[in-house]
């Protein structure tokens, strides 16, 4: 590759099209890392304080038969190449002894929706910005997750509400027996635990989920189990502490088909036993439709339809939901082409602030090119925000519609 | 000798023909000497694959399904058995052949943040083997990969750029660009679509389906998603602790699933209809371990139909209907 090639980088055939990487000068970056410090100082601030009064943190449920609400949800990430608005505006609830299942492509911030809720995003790059997560204890205690001091989340973390991981591989620690880290759990935050009574424990979880030679697997290395054993063991240690609410983090990834089947089964189960909700973050609709009973469904950041399994799944309101309903290939397909989305998701900094789904549309008008939608409500659970369903949207498809119609005579 | 040229007589429909495959790897116990276990990667598998058309090789993982990829095209050697690509055994060419031949069977790999050399950019990637092999001459040389990259639906101005400018989608359309510049015959995928998200996945199926009108290449689709087999694949393959269970037409298996293993993961796969209950065959405890695998039928020890006969005696890979064939007992005896 000579220089001269080199220098012709941007003048190649075609570079008209599309194309939204981002080169930074130098300057720029050290000028927006700066910035940055200064942000992420403040918020790490207000964090760290000490001896928070209880009241601060203390709130009110908006519908006390919640676990948990999500209001107006924004958690930032400021990188030096510009904020990353990961999560940006997201408002949903987690109702008692239910499943919510989210679902979106890699990137869409489903997974840091749900490290908000555990106060584990990266800091100090990642802050939440905006909103608020509340979250309703046995008591009926509503606490505010976002002002929460980090001692407080102790208690509740890994205790009432608990993560199962996506990668059983990589969340185990490999130089502690499986016991031992099961034991950890209980001691912490149980009161009162002794070491034989975290154990007896340890093994009642184990059996619960289902592993047929206990002693043995306490006894042994994460690395003598296969997959599906670590998952378990996984759930069984998410288990330990009868969590209000579980976070079940894309738990069937990195398995089998038939081992997926099973871990389902065991969860369905698991739930049904401490009566808790579950919170299903997946990209496979197959999981969200056999697993949820509500559907959000996140794009970049935002949710852009939520509502009942049945309603999501029968009634697909907004074109990104319908797009990946059709692109799953299923034996009905005939043989002709498969849907497909074009595109891609678009670049996660400087979003713009029309529809983000815009560029990969099939339906996209004018109007979705100037203004992000409003969110339109179907039913009292059912919602999207698209401008195909109210407005100056609507207003076009009819005449479209109209058109079509016309063309056709 | 000749009868054993009798035996494997070629059927020139057929691109790929695999008789009796083994590889088998050492697991030395002693630090002198002979190892005495192997792990049996791939036992005895034999099958064709007819010219134009895909083949599709599910199972959980360790399976051997990879093993069987890698091992046709000579990546790893084979321990026994016979491996005709075009009527010529591959076991048998000399690497200075081999090399002469490898344009003609591609790979197109699992995980497309590391396959892809992270100091080369794309144009290059995708060229490198093209120079090397002098698939076209010199002066139409940037031509054609800019027409490959068009082909696979890659932007000309990416010819400068670096992998890690790419998102998943993009780079696994680079790989594929790499295998396709090099005109090949056959083309292994080893589970392209895992590490992508369900709608990149559509867009990669439908470019791997043009591709395959266009320029009618034979795919091996190794795969563990059943759904994405059902729907690019002429025939299936199911392998099971490195031997074949079932194989057959797609459509055969699909609505006619004979081997307890098949049904099993047929009806494990979830269904995008909440409305719909499967009526599931959860399989017990995990894939045993390869080195010692069960005596009698591999697949005894999981599962639901399991006789005294399948510990003793290991069923025949048969034909039962039509290019639909089953190694299991419950159909044996009569």
């Amino acid at each position: 590759m000579g220089l001269l090639d080199m220098l012709k980088r941007r003048k190649v055939e075609g570079t008209e099209d599309l194309d939204n990487t981002m080169y930074l000068t130098l300057r720029e970056e050290r000028r927006i890392s700066r910035e940055n410090r200064k942000i992420m100082k403040q918020y790490e601030r207000e964090k760290n304080r000490k001896n928070v009064p209880e009241e601060e943190y203390l709130t009110q449920m908006r519908d006390p038969s919640n676990v948990v609400e999500f209001d107006n949800l924004h958690t930032y990430f400021f990188t030096d190449l510009g904020t990353v608005k990961s999560v940006n505006g997201v408002t949903f609830d987690i109702p008692q002894g239910k499943i919510v299942g989210v679902v979106g492509e890699s990137g869409c911030g489903k997974s840091v929706t749900s490290l908000s809720l555990m106060q584990l995003v990266q800091a100090p790059q990642g802050q939440i910005v905006e909103g608020s997560i509340r979250y309703q204890d046995i008591n009926g205690k509503c606490y505010e997750i976002t002002k929460m001091p980090r001692d407080k989340m102790l208690e509740i973390r890994g205790k009432e509400i608990s993560m199962i991981f996506q990668e059983p591989m990589t969340s185990l620690n490999p130089v502690f027996k499986i016991g031992e880290q099961m034991d950890e759990v209980v001691l912490l935050h149980t009161k009162g635990a002794t070491s034989e009574s975290a154990k007896a424990r340890s093994i009642e979880m184990l059996n619960l989920v289902g592993i047929a030679d206990v002693e043995k697997v306490y006894n042994s290395y994460p690395h003598e189990l296969s997959g599906g054993m670590r998952q378990r063991v996984m759930i069984a240690m998410a288990l330990s502490c009868d969590p209000r609410l579980i976070i079940a983090d894309e738990p069937t990834t990195a398995l089998d088909v038939t081992i997926q089947a099973q871990i389902l089964e065991l969860l369905r189960d698991v739930k049904d036993k401490i009566n808790g909700s579950i919170m299903l973050i997946t990209h496979d609709l197959g999981v969200i439709a056999e697993m949820a009973d509500y559907v959000v469904v996140m794009y970049a950041g935002r949710i852009i339809e939520q509502g009942t399994v049945r309603e999501i799944f029968h009634n697909p309101k907004h074109p990104y939901t319908i797009g990946l309903m059709k692109s799953k290939p299923s034996g009905d397909t005939k043989d002709n082409r498969l849907y497909s989305i074009r595109g891609q998701v678009p670049n996660p900094i400087n979003m713009p602030d029309y529809c983000y789904f815009c560029n990969r549309c099939d339906y996209a008008m004018n109007v979705c090119w100037k203004e992000y939608p409003d969110i339109v409500e179907f039913s009292e659970s059912h919602s999207a925000a698209c401008h195909l369903y109210y407005g100056e949207g609507l207003e076009e498809q009819k005449k479209r519609r109209v058109e079509v119609e016309n063309n056709g005579n | 000798m000749a009868i054993e040229m009798m035996e494997y007589a070629n059927n020139s429909d057929n691109i790929l023909e695999v008789y009796n495959l083994k590889k088998y790897y050492p697991i030395s116990k002693f630090v002198l000497g002979k190892s005495r276990s192997y792990v049996k990667a791939v036992d005895d598998v034999s099958f064709s694959i007819k010219r134009g058309t895909t083949m599709g090789l599910v199972g959980e993982s360790g399976c051997g399904k990879t093993t069987v990829g890698r091992t046709i095209l000579r990546l790893h050697e084979v321990t026994d058995g016979k491996v005709f690509f075009e009527g010529r055994d591959l076991s048998k060419i000399p690497p200075a052949r081999l090399r002469k031949m490898r344009p003609q069977m591609q790979m197109i790999f699992q995980d497309p943040y590391s396959s892809l050399s992270p100091r080369m950019p794309i144009g290059e990637i995708i060229g490198e083997a093209v120079k090397e092999h002098k698939i076209v001459p010199k002066s139409e040389y940037r031509a054609y990969i800019l027409k490959v990259m068009r082909d696979c639906g890659l932007q000309p101005h990416f010819y400068y750029r670096y992998p890690h400018e790419f998102s998943g989608g993009q780079r696994q359309r680079i790989s594929i660009a790499r295998a396709v510049a090099l005109k090949p015959k056959f083309i292994i995928c080893d589970e392209p679509l895992s590490a992508l998200d369900v709608s990149i996945q559509a867009q990669i199926i439908n470019l791997m389906k043009d591709l395959q009108e266009q320029y009618g290449y034979t795919y091996l689709f190794i795969s563990h998603d059943l759904s994405v087999v059902e729907y690019l694949s002429d025939t299936i393959g199911v392998m099971y602790l490195g031997s074949m269970m079932e194989m057959g037409d797609k459509k055969k298996i699909f609505a006619n699933p004979m081997h307890p293993y098949t049904k099993a993961l047929l009806s494990a796969v979830p269904v995008s209809n909440p409305d719909v209950k499967m009526n599931r065959i959860i399989l017990e405890g995990d894939i045993p371990s390869p080195v010692n695998p069960p005596s009698g039928c591999k697949f005894r020890t999981r599962c639901p139909n399991a006789m005294p006969i399948c510990a003793e005696k290991a069923p025949v890979f048969k034909e039962y209907e039509e290019n639909h064939k089953v190694a299991c007992h419950l159909y044996s005896q009569d």
